[in-house]
């Protein structure tokens, strides 16, 4: 019996500790659980204001920023940017000047940047690796790009956390926040820049494709399991460091694409409290019964 | 109306709004709107509905934009007033998001942010503004609760509650009574005429016009415009009230039972 635990412990502890032999595996593990915790606060945000579509369509549309940054030999993160606060400022006017509905406008936007930068990538004779752009290459990452991430991340983070309540605020009651004066206009598009900010960080780990459910499913995964604001930025942050950390590893040992084994693990706990959250899990293991 | 006219609180205007326009992309709301309310007072804005009751608190608080007309609120611009919490609004319906996770204690306490620093870090005055002003509207009770687990009109109380904490020197409430009990009616009246007493000035616009009788020293009858306005002694007449709700006059100004269900 103690013999079945002591190998079965050694079994875990290897599996843990093997891949931490690999630098590249280091780099990644900590790449992604930084990138998945700072996903994971703003996801709050991005639920709570009903904004997912939104982190969809800016994620997609920092796709020709990106190819324009590598053809311009500049940071990759600086062309993201700017293509991703130019798609929402787009969406933000061409909603305000005509009759078109908000959800079709921001499809319409985000399809045309991610178009053109699919016809830009075809056409730099450059060594852009699409799958990088598209999927992430975590495992891949250099030393440059990781300081790139930890840049934007150590942004994203001073600006949630200094203007959490404002944010908060702004989330739930913009009318309250501008009748004591505070500048919606200006929370709205800082809210808006510091998504792509993450939206960049994240394409690091995940790629463009799956940048979403980074912005989304953890805050959906905690919103289930509290009635309390500042813990579900905490369990936010957890599940998705947690998830990020464990989807490389899963990906290491199966040898699977490593933004699929990381958003899968995220839809997975997911799934998990939408079955089990003890108030709002659709299984309600306990009370509900009492008077 | 004696309380009113026996003002400590200094004659200075708290609002002032001089030929107010507001227009929805070319559709007339408001026209030619007036009103000076000074401290210390509770004025009654009374109208059918659509007359812009809404539109001029909206306008008031620089929600919509006036394509004329000026507004000052304690002698400041209205951004200026609300940076200074000089100002607090209820709005007739709260569009807010009733699952956030949130208690009705952070509700509250968000009525505190404008005077707060940076991080909006509650110093124990902010604290006890809170517990006060749900003292008032009586919720400390349930000040633990998500304020998705409150009753309509407990979070109407609530959000009073939350205007309360501001302490502005003037409050607008757009139909505060709309869906609450008698008694909470009663109590929200009371806190009126203390707020009154405080100094503060009041604006409520309400359906109920026998609260005008009860509370209101001063009352304004709109139509898309101010078709009368003053001492409620003065204007809360029946030719008045014939005037604003076209013919139909609510039988409360005999003097009898206020009942707003036989109409003359
Ligand atoms: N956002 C808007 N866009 C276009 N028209 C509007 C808008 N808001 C209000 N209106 C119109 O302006 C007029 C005044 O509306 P307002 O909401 O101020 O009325 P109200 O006096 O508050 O009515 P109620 O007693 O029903 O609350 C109405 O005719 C209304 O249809
Ligand atoms: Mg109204």
């Amino acid at each position: 019996m103690t013999e079945l635990l002591a190998t079965a412990t050694a079994t875990g502890l290897s599996w843990l500790l093997e891949p931490l032999s690999h630098e590249f595996m280091v780099r990644a593990l900590v790449v992604s659980a930084l990138v998945g915790g700072v996903c994971g606060l703003l996801s709050c945000y991005m639920t709570l204001k009903g904004w997912a579509l939104m982190g969809d369509a800016v994620s997609h549309a920092v796709m020709p920023g990106v190819v324009v940054a590598y053809a311009l030999g500049l940071p990759f993160s600086i062309g993201a940017f700017v293509f991703g606060v130019g798609s929402v400022a787009l969406i933000g006017f061409v909603k305000q000047k005509s009759r078109v509905k908000e959800d079709t406008v921001i499809g319409l936007v985000f399809t045309g940047f991610f178009a053109l930068g699919l016809v830009l990538v075809s056409k730099t004779r450059s060594n852009i690796d699409l799958t990088h752009i598209l999927f992430g290459n975590v495992l891949g990452i250099s030393i440059a790009d990781i300081q790139q991430t930890l840049l934007i991340s150590g942004i994203v983070v001073a600006i949630l956390l200094v203007l959490r309540r404002d944010f908060m605020l702004f989330c739930f009651d913009p009318t309250h926040a501008r009748s004591i004066g505070i500048n919606t206009g200006l929370l709205h598009y800082l809210l808006l820049s510091v998504l792509s900010l993450a939206a960049v960080a994240g394409l690091q780990t995940v790629g463009i494709i799956l940048v979403v459910a980074m912005l989304i499913t953890p805050g959906a995964t905690a919103y289930l399991l509290t009635d309390r604001f500042d813990r579900m930025t905490l369990l936010a942050i957890l599940s998705s460091a947690l998830s990020s950390v464990l989807g490389v590893y899963i990906s290491y040992w199966t040898d699977s694409s490593t933004a699929g084994c990381i958003v899968l693990v995220q839809t997975v706990l997911f799934l998990l409290t939408f079955l089990l959250a003890p108030r709002y899990g659709i299984l309600k293991v306990q009370r509900s019964l009492a008077p | 109306m004696d309380q009113c006219r026996s003002i400590p609180f200094g004659d200075r205007l708290r609002i002032e709004a001089d030929q107010i326009c507001v227009d929805y992309n070319g559709v007339v709301a408001l026209y030619d709107a007036s009103l000076h309310l000074r401290a210390g007072c509770i004025c009654g804005l009374v109208g059918m509905n659509g007359s812009g009751k809404s539109t001029l608190f909206k306008a008031l608080m620089g929600f919509v934009r006036p394509s004329r007309g000026t507004i000052q609120i304690n002698g400041l611009s209205v951004p200026r007033a609300q940076r200074d919490q000089a100002v607090a609004y209820v709005p007739q319906s709260e569009e807010v998001d009733c699952s956030f996770p949130i208690s009705v204690w952070e509700v509250v306490m968000m009525g505190r942010y404008g005077s707060m620093n940076l991080l909006r870090i509650p110093r124990e005055s902010d604290r006890l503004a809170v517990w006060h002003a749900l003292e008032r509207v009586e919720l400390l009770d349930l000040r633990h609760r998500p304020i998705g687990a409150l009753s309509g009109g407990q979070r109407k109380r609530a959000f009073l509650a939350r205007a309360i904490a501001q302490r502005a020197s003037v409050l607008l409430l757009d139909e505060p009574f709309n869906g609450v009990d008698v008694r909470t009616e009663k109590l929200m009246a009371e806190l009126f005429l203390q707020f009154r007493h405080e100094g503060h000035t009041i604006l409520i616009s309400t359906h109920d016009l026998s609260h005008v009788r009860e509370f209101c020293d001063l009352v304004v009858l709109i139509n898309k415009t101010v078709l009368a306005y003053g001492e409620t002694a003065e204007v809360f007449t029946p030719e008045n009230l014939a005037m604003t709700f076209g013919g139909m006059v609510p039988n409360v100004l005999s003097g009898g039972p206020t009942s707003t269900e036989d109409f003359k």
